[in-house]
C-alpha cells in the first residue's frame, strides 16, 4: 500500500467527532515493499483509531525489530514511537503504562520478535494483563532479514531457501488464550471489514488485547525455481543497478461472509484457508475458544474473528493499585517524604 | 598480645541458616551503641543453608573501617569449619568454641587460648523447644562476650527489646540466655580478657546502615516511581528497601493507592525494558542488579544510550565473571558498565563509599539521568551493599528539586517554530525532549536505535549519523561538570607519589596511606567518585610521577580507563589490586605499595621497562 500521499486533501473530507480528517491519523510514507500485508494493517489502525476519534497525541506506539515494527512510522504520525530492541516491545510498553496510565498503547510486532527471540516477554506482558493493544502482523517468515523461517511457519512449508520446515508451528492465538490473555482475536491483514472493528474493540477492551494478524510478505515466496524468484527475475531483465529486487505486488483483499470460510491465494500461489466466526460465537468461553481454534488447525484453517474476551480481569494498573493520578505526573510533594522523616529514619539506624 | 582498648577483630564461625545473624548483630550493634568505631563484614557462602558462614567484627579506635588482617578472638560454633577456624587465630589470641563436645586433640595450640563454653547444653536445659535452643545457643555466647569483652550489658538488653517489641516471651527467653552466658564467664574464666571494649563519644550522630537500605531510599527520595528488577544476590534488597519505604510513604492514606509501581520482571532484559519504557514516558524508572544482570541489559543499555532515554541502574558488584562468587564482593563490572553494549558507547558512572553517599548518589542519579537524557549506573558492590557501615546520616533538602532536565511543555511546543529532538540548541550536547501526549500536532517524535537526523527522522547518510555521534561526545564532556567531582585528600601536592582509588577500597586505603605515612612515606589521594573523570583526577595524574590505582579486580579495570581516557602513560599508574572476593586490606595496600617501591629502588632499570 506504499503510495505518495497527497499533499491536498478535499476540505469536505468525513470529519470525527473531534474534528479530525482521516489525514491526522496518517503516518509518513511507508518504506515497505509494495504489496506487503503490513501496510494493509497500518490502514486499518488509522482507520480504527479515526473512527474511534482518539486523540491522536493519547496513543503511544511501540514495537520491536522487523519489517512490521517498522509501520508504527506510518500511522498516527502525531503519535510518539518507540521502535526498540529486537522481541522486547512488551517490556518497554510495560514500563510507558506504568509511568502513565492514561494513554492508549498499541504495540505492534512481528511473528519473529514475538514467537521466538520475543517469547518471553509476550508470554509475561500476557501474565500482567497489561491495558494494550498488542498486534502480531504474522507472515510467518523473518521479512526483514529477508525469508527465514520464523516460529509460527507451518510444518512443511517451504522457506524461501527451499528448505522444508520441519517443527510445530507456535500458535500465537491459542497461546494467548491460554497463558489468560483477557482479548484474542485474529484476522487477516486484507480483511478490512473484519480487522477495523476488531481493532476498535481491541482499544475499548481495558487488559491485554491481542490480535495475530495473518500479513502476506510479497518476498517471502522468492523459491528458487519459481519465475518470480529473485534469481529469474535478474536473469530475466536488464540489470540497472545490483539492489535487491522486489516484486510489485497488489494488495491482497478478502472479503466473506461471518461462518463461512474462503481460500485466499497468496503472492506465490500458495493457499491458506480463512473461516471466519459464526455470529452466534460466545466470545466468553475460553474453553470453547480454545478447542474451536484446535478444531480449526487439524483442518489447515485459520479461525478469525474475536476469539475470546473476558473483561472482568484487572489490567495490570488494577493489580497494583496504582494512583489514580498518572505517576509521571507527580511530583515532589507526592513523592518525597522529606527532611523530618529521613531524620526519624536515621534515628531507627542508630 | 599487647593490652589493647577498641581495638580488636573478632571472627564468628556460624552455619548458614541457624539464626546466628542477629546474635551477631547484636554484637557489632552494642559496640556502635556505645561509641565506638566498629566493621561487621558477613562472609557467607552461596548457599541457604548449611554451609558455613561467618561474621567478622573489626572494633577500632582510630575509626578505620576496612578490613584488617589478623583475628584475635574466634568465636567458633561450627564443627565443619572448626580446623581451618583454630589455624586463623592470630599467635596469643583466643578460641571460643561450643565445648557441649570434647574439642579433638589435633586442635589444640600451645600460642592460644581456649574458651570452652557448653554452649548446647546449657541452652537444651533451659530451653524446651528444639527450635528456640539453637536460636538461643547464639544469643549464650553473646552473654559470654558481654563479660569476656565488658559490654555494656544494657545496651544488649536495650537492643533485645527493641528487636522483639511486643513479644514478651521472646523478650524474656532472649534475657534469659544472655545471663547464662554472661554466668558462665563468671564461674569460669578470668574477664576482661586482654583486649575490650571501654564506652567511647567517637559515633556522634553516625548511624548504622547497609548500602542497600540507602540506595533503596535514595530512590524514594530521587522521585523514582516504577521500580523494575530481577531477583539477584547482592542487589535484591534494593528492591526490598525501595519497596519497605514506598509501602511507609507513598500509600494515599484516604484510597490506598500507590505511588509507584514495582514490577517483579520476567529477566534482566524485561527489567530495562520497563526502565526504558518509564523514563520514555516521562517517569523515574530504575532497576537494581549485579553483574550477570548487566551483561543482559547490554543491548537496551546502548538503545537507552544512542536514543537518549533515561534510565538508572544500581549495580551492587560481585565477583565474576559468570557466576563467579555469587556472595563475594568485587569491583569488576567497571569496564562493561562504562562501555556497556555494542559499537561506540559510553556510560556515566558514580561510585558512593559509603551507605550516606548510596543514598545521595541514587537520589542523584535520577537528576543526571533526566539532565543528560542516558543511563546512570550507580557501582556499588556487595560490601557496600549488603554489610552494615557506620555512616553519616542522610539529610535533604526539603527546597531541593527535581531537575528533569530538558522537557518541552505544550506552551514551549507553541512558541517553537519546529521541533527537533536531536537539535543541539544550547551547544552543551544535551537536546531537548517531550513527553508522549503532550501535544495534539507538535512536538511527537519516533524514538528509535537506528541512526536519525536532528528531527528524529530514520537517516543512513553518513554526515548525519556522525553529527549525532559527535554530539553524543559533546553532552559526554557536558556530563564531565555534572557529576561529582573526585575527593582530594590534600589541596596541594605534597609527594611524588599518588594513589588513587574508589568505592569500598576507601576505608582501607585511607588507613594504608596512614601506615606509610607512619614509616615516613608520604603519598597524596584522590578518591574518584564518577566516570567520565573530571579535570582534577587529570591534573591529580598528571602530576604525580607514579599513581598506584587501587582497585578490587584482576585486571585493573580502573586504571585501563584511565589510561583509555585520559591517555595517560600505562607505566605510570601501578595496579594494586585484591580479587579473592573480600574486601581489601590495608595491610595488602601497603604491602603491595612498599614492595613496588623496594622494587623499583633495587632494579630501577628493569621496572621502567615494564608495563605493568
Ligand atoms: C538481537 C537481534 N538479533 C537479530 C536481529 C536481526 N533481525 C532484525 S528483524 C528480524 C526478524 C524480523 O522478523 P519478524 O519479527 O517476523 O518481522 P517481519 O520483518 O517479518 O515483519 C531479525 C532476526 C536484531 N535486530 N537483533
Ligand atoms: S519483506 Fe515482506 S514483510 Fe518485509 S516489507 Fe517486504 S513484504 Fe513486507
Amino acid at each position: 500500500m506504499s503510495y505518495l500521499k497527497p499533499l491536498f486533501r478535499h476540505p469536505k473530507l468525513p470529519k470525527n467527532k473531534l474534528g479530525y480528517t482521516l489525514k491526522e491519523y496518517e503516518g509518513s510514507l511507508s518504506t515497505l515493499c509494495a504489496g506487503c500485508g503490513h501496510d494493509s494493517i497500518s490502514a486499518a489502525i488509522v482507520q480504527a483509531c479515526f473512527e474511534m476519534s482518539v486523540e491522536p497525541h493519547h496513543v503511544a506506539k511501540i514495537s520491536g525489530i522487523g519489517c512490521s515494527s517498522k509501520t508504527p512510522t506510518y500511522f498516527l504520525g502525531n503519535s510518539h514511537g518507540f521502535n526498540s530492541v529486537h522481541g522486547r516491545m512488551p517490556s518497554v510498553a510495560t514500563g510507558a503504562s506504568m509511568a502513565n496510565k492514561d494513554m492508549v498503547y498499541f504495540g505492534v510486532s512481528g511473528d519473529g520478535d514475538s514467537a521466538s527471540i520475543g517469547m518471553g516477554q509476550f508470554v509475561h506482558v500476557i501474565r500482567r494483563n497489561l491495558n494494550m493493544v498488542y498486534i502480531v502482523m504474522n507472515n510467518g517468515c523473518y521479512g526483514l532479514t529477508k525469508g527465514q523461517d520464523s516460529a509460527t511457519a507451518d510444518q512443511g512449508s517451504k522457506s524461501k531457501a527451499g528448505s522444508i520446515n520441519p517443527f510445530q508451528a507456535i500458535d500465537l492465538a491459542s497461546m494467548a488464550i491460554e497463558l489468560g490473555a483477557s482479548f484474542v482475536a485474529q484476522s487477516f491483514s486484507g480483511d478490512k471489514q473484519q480487522l477495523v472493528p476488531l481493532i476498535k474493540a481491541a482499544m475499548h477492551h481495558k487488559g491485554f488485547a491481542f490480535l495475530n494478524v495473518i500479513s502476506p510478505c510479497v518476498t517471502f515466496n522468492n523459491n528458487p525455481g519459481s519465475t518470480k524468484s529473485y534469481d529469474y527475475v535478474r536473469e530475466h531483465i536488464e540489470a540497472t543497478s545490483t539492489l535487491d529486487f522486489v516484486p510489485e505486488m497488489p494488495e491482497i483483499t478478502a472479503s466473506y461472509e461471518k461462518g463461512k470460510s474462503t481460500k485466499i491465494a497468496l503472492h506465490d500461489g500458495s493457499l491458506i484457508q480463512l473461516n471466519k466466526l459464526e455470529t452466534d460465537w460466545d466470545p466468553e468461553d475460553r474453553i470453547s475458544a480454545v478447542n474451536a481454534l484446535q478444531q480449526a488447525r487439524i483442518k489447515n484453517e485459520i479461525l478469525t474473528g474475536l476469539l475470546y474476551v473476558n473483561a472482568e480481569w484487572k489490567d495490570l494498573h488494577g493489580v497494583l493499585n496504582t494512583y489514580h493520578k498518572p505517576l509521571n505526573r507527580l511530583d515532589e510533594a507526592d513523592l518525597c517524604p522529606g527532611e523530618d522523616n529521613l531524620q526519624a529514619i536515621n534515628a531507627r539506624f542508630r | 598480645m599487647k593490652q589493647a582498648i577498641n581495638d580488636f577483630i573478632v571472627r564468628f564461625a556460624n552455619v548458614n541458616g541457624t539464626g546466628s545473624a542477629s546474635a551477631n548483630s547484636l554484637f557489632a550493634k552494642t559496640i556502635f551503641r556505645m561509641g565506638i568505631p566498629v566493621t561487621p563484614k558477613n562472609i557467607f557462602p552461596s548457599n541457604i543453608q548449611g554451609l558455613p558462614t561467618w561474621y567478622e567484627v573489626r572494633v577500632s579506635e582510630k575509626g578505620y573501617l576496612g578490613r584488617r588482617e589478623g583475628i584475635d578472638l574466634m568465636v567458633s560454633v561450627n564443627p565443619q569449619s572448626m580446623e581451618k577456624d583454630v589455624k586463623s587465630v592470630k599467635s596469643g589470641g583466643y578460641f571460643m568454641y561450643d565445648s557441649t563436645k570434647k574439642l579433638p586433640a589435633p586442635y589444640f595450640r600451645e600460642d592460644i587460648h581456649y574458651l570452652g563454653i557448653p554452649m548446647m547444653e546449657m541452652s537444651n536445659g533451659a530451653f524446651a523447644d528444639p527450635r528456640k535452643r539453637q536460636l538461643l545457643k547464639n544469643i549464650i555466647y553473646v552473654g559470654a562476650l558481654v563479660k569476656l569483652l565488658s559490654m555494656d550489658v544494657e545496651e544488649v538488653r536495650q537492643l533485645i527489646r527493641e528487636q522483639f517489641e511486643g513479644k514478651q516471651q521472646l523478650i524474656d527467653a532472649n534475657m534469659q540466655a544472655l545471663q547464662l552466658g554472661m554466668d558462665y564467664v563468671e564461674g569460669h574464666f578470668d574477664y576482661p580478657l586482654s583486649f575490650h571494649l571501654e564506652r567511647r563519644d567517637l559515633i556522634g550522630d553516625k548511624i548504622m546502615v547497609d548500602g542497600n537500605t540507602a540506595s533503596g531510599l535514595g530512590a524514594v527520595y530521587g522521585g523514582a516511581t516504577v521500580m523494575a528488577w530481577y531477583p539477584i544476590t547482592p542487589s535484591t534488597s534494593v528492591a526490598e528497601a525501595f519497596e519497605h519505604y514506598c509501602k511507609e510513604f507513598r500509600i494515599d492514606p484516604d484510597t490506598g493507592e500507590h505511588k509507584f509501581a514495582i514490577i517483579q520482571a520476567e529477566d534482566e532484559l524485561a527489567a530495562m525494558g520497563m526502565v526504558i519504557g518509564a523514563n520514555w514516558n516521562g517517569a523515574r524508572g530504575f532497576t537494581a542488579t549485579s553483574g550477570p544482570g548487566v551483561s543482559l541489559m547490554n543491548e537496551f543499555l546502548g538503545l537507552a544510550y544512542f536514543a537518549e532515554v533515561p534510565a538508572v541502574l544500581i549495580d551492587v558488584q560481585r565477583a565474576g565473571p559468570s557466576t563467579g562468587m555469587p556472595t563475594r564482593t568485587q569491583q569488576s563490572d567497571l569496564l562493561l558498565a562504562a562501555y556497556a553494549s555494542h559499537g561506540d558507547t559510553k556510560h556515566v558512572l558514580l561510585i558512593p563509599s559509603s551507605p550516606q553517599e548510596c543514598f545521595e548518589l541514587t537520589a542523584m542519579s535520577f537528576d543526571l539521568a533526566e539532565r543528560l537524557q542516558t543511563p546512570i549506573m550507580v557501582m556499588t558492590d556487595l560490601d557496600l551493599g549488603m554489610n552494615d557501615h557506620v555512616s553519616e546520616p542522610f539529610h535533604w533538602d526539603d527546597n531541593r528539586k527535581y531537575d528533569r532536565g530538558k522537557v518541552l511543555s505544550a506552551e514551549e511546543l507553541e512558541h517553537i517554530g519546529k521541533f527537533g529532538r536531536y537539535l543541539d540548541v544550547d551547544g552543551d550536547g544535551i537536546p531537548y525532549r517531550t513527553y508522549p501526549g503532550t501535544h495534539p500536532t507538535k512536538g511527537s517524535f519516533f524514538t528509535r536505535g537506528t541512526s536519525k537526523d536532528e528531527y528524529a527522522a530514520y537517516t543512513e547518510d553518513g554526515a548525519a549519523y556522525k553529527r549525532n555521534m559527535d554530539r553524543l561526545i559533546k553532552k559526554w564532556d557536558t556530563a564531565k561538570k555534572l557529576v561529582p567531582s573526585a575527593q582530594l585528600y590534600q589541596k596541594e601536592n605534597q609527594s611524588e607519589l599518588g594513589m588513587l582509588f574508589f568505592g569500598t577500597s576507601q576505608y582501607s586505603a585511607e588507613e594504608a596511606n596512614d601506615l606509610l605515612q607512619e614509616e615516613g612515606l608520604k603519598i597524596d589521594a584522590i578518591r574518584i567518585k564518577a566516570f567520565p573523570f573530571g579535570s582534577e583526577v587529570e591534573e591529580f595524574v598528571a602530576s604525580h610521577r607514579l599513581v598506584f590505582v587501587i582497585e578490587q579486580n584482576r585486571d585493573a579495570q580502573m586504571r585501563k580507563m584511565i589510561i583509555m581516557e585520559l591517555e595517560t602513560s600505562p607505566s605510570k599508574l601501578i595496579p594494586v589490586l585484591n580479587y579473592d572476593g573480600m574486601p581489601i586490606t590495608a595491610d595488602a595496600i601497603k604491602s603491595q605499595i612498599t614492595q613496588f617501591l623496594t622494587l623499583e629502588k633495587t632494579q630501577p632499570h628493569e621496572l621502567s621497562k615494564t608495563t605493568l
